[in-house]
């Protein structure tokens, strides 16, 4: 077992700087950035009439997406994680695209316009 | 004995407990908020032609509330970054501006719904369509009918359907005196309203328990759990990551829960 930290009666020394640490600082305001015009864009193109929904939903999903890497890889640091973290999210997102592999299939089994209001 | 793994990495994993755990919570919140997603695209797609509502929440505000939970989630990576740099007080100050934003997204959602929980559907006995807010409510059920009257602040459509698509045909806010001898049934824009806004307020009521949850958390870090930074400050800088990871699950939602109720 390791020993760590907590069992020190003394107060323990801060945390080692990691001296590229102020790099990472100015890739988390480009990431901020980022999403602020991202979200801009998003309201703008719900705006542009595309011709008809589909297109107006593809391009929304598409920068929402786009968005939601930034913050994963980035805020959450997937993009340098360790294998058991992307072991756990390639099972979540297995489990993710079957349910709505399984919500699209299930299209075909009801009569068209089955839920109505 | 101590829990082992509580600041120091496990040798064959690299990691420590908390961030194994956080992370297998968070693989179940996606499911959770994928079931919903899942129950959102079957209500839509089931939905009547022109009976799926456009435009009724507003883009501004929703816009608004956005930009308020991004703003959070920078100001929460950096109270962790602060951290790592022995930085305390800089610690406090963005998880002070983290708290402040998660209240107020809390702040305008609640806005949000008292503005749909005082809009109202009135169906008329001509056929028509009354919507908008009251000013002032004087109707009355008695043995069934309406008496009294209201004064309404919306518009009147002879097609419900027009209610359905503000963007094309937005609402008119003029001041309308209604009957209750007019008056053949009215309904707030409450969950039972529509299978939009049931949808809307499970999604969002969700998400906003989650924002309230997380916030409790931030706030006892902020405050008497920040205590932990004098004694066993890597430990502390960790409970920090792991508290920020679930509050950019919660904007991580927020990015698509924005576009799929406000714009689409």
């Amino acid at each position: 077992m390791d020993a760590h930290p907590a069992s020190s009666a003394t107060a323990p020394a801060p945390p080692a700087v990691d001296p590229h640490f102020r790099e990472h600082l100015r890739r988390y305001l480009f990431v901020f950035y980022a999403l602020l015009f991202g979200t801009l864009i998003t309201v703008g193109a719900s705006y542009i009439p595309w011709g008809n929904r589909e297109i107006n939903i593809g391009v929304a999903l598409f920068i929402a997406i786009g968005k939601a890497s930034l913050v994963a890889c980035y805020f959450m640091h997937l993009i340098s994680e360790r294998k058991m973290i992307y072991g756990i999210m390639a099972f979540t997102a297995v489990f993710f695209i079957g349910l709505m592999f399984l919500t699209i299939w299930s299209f075909a089994d009801f009569p068209w316009h089955t839920v109505t209001h | 004995m101590e829990i082992p793994y509580t600041a120091q990495p496990r040798r064959d994993t690299g990691l420590y407990n908390a961030k194994v755990g956080i992370w297998l919570f968070l693989a179940s919140e996606v499911m959770l908020f994928g079931a919903l997603f899942s129950a959102y695209i079957l209500l839509r797609v089931g939905a009547e032609d022109g009976l799926w509502p456009h435009g009724w929440l507003n883009i501004p505000v929703g816009t608004c509330n956005t930009l308020v939970l991004i703003t959070s989630s920078i100001t929460t990576v950096m109270a962790w970054a602060s951290c790592k740099m022995n930085q305390f007080g800089r610690f406090k100050f963005f998880h002070a501006c983290t708290l402040c934003l998660a209240l107020t997204f809390v702040g305008i959602k609640s806005y949000e719904y008292h503005d749909k929980f005082t809009h109202y559907e009135i169906a008329l006995n001509d056929g028509k369509f009354a919507d908008g807010h009251f000013i002032e409510n004087k109707l009355q059920l008695v043995n069934g009918a309406y008496t009294g009257y209201a004064l309404l602040k919306g518009h009147i459509v002879a097609d419900r359907k027009e209610l359905f698509n503000l963007r094309e045909h937005p609402a008119r806010h003029e001041e309308l005196r209604i009957e209750g001898t007019q008056v053949k049934s009215l309904e707030n824009y409450g969950p039972r309203h529509h299978a939009y806004l049931a949808i809307y307020f499970t999604l969002t009521g969700l998400h906003a328990l989650h924002v309230i949850g997380g916030a409790i958390v931030i706030g006892f870090l902020w405050g008497p759990g920040s205590r932990l930074w004098q004694t066993d400050p890597e430990r502390f800088t960790n409970r920090i990551e792991i508290s920020g990871l679930f509050w950019h699950f919660v904007d991580l939602v927020w990015i698509f829960l924005f576009p799929v109720l406000y714009l689409l």
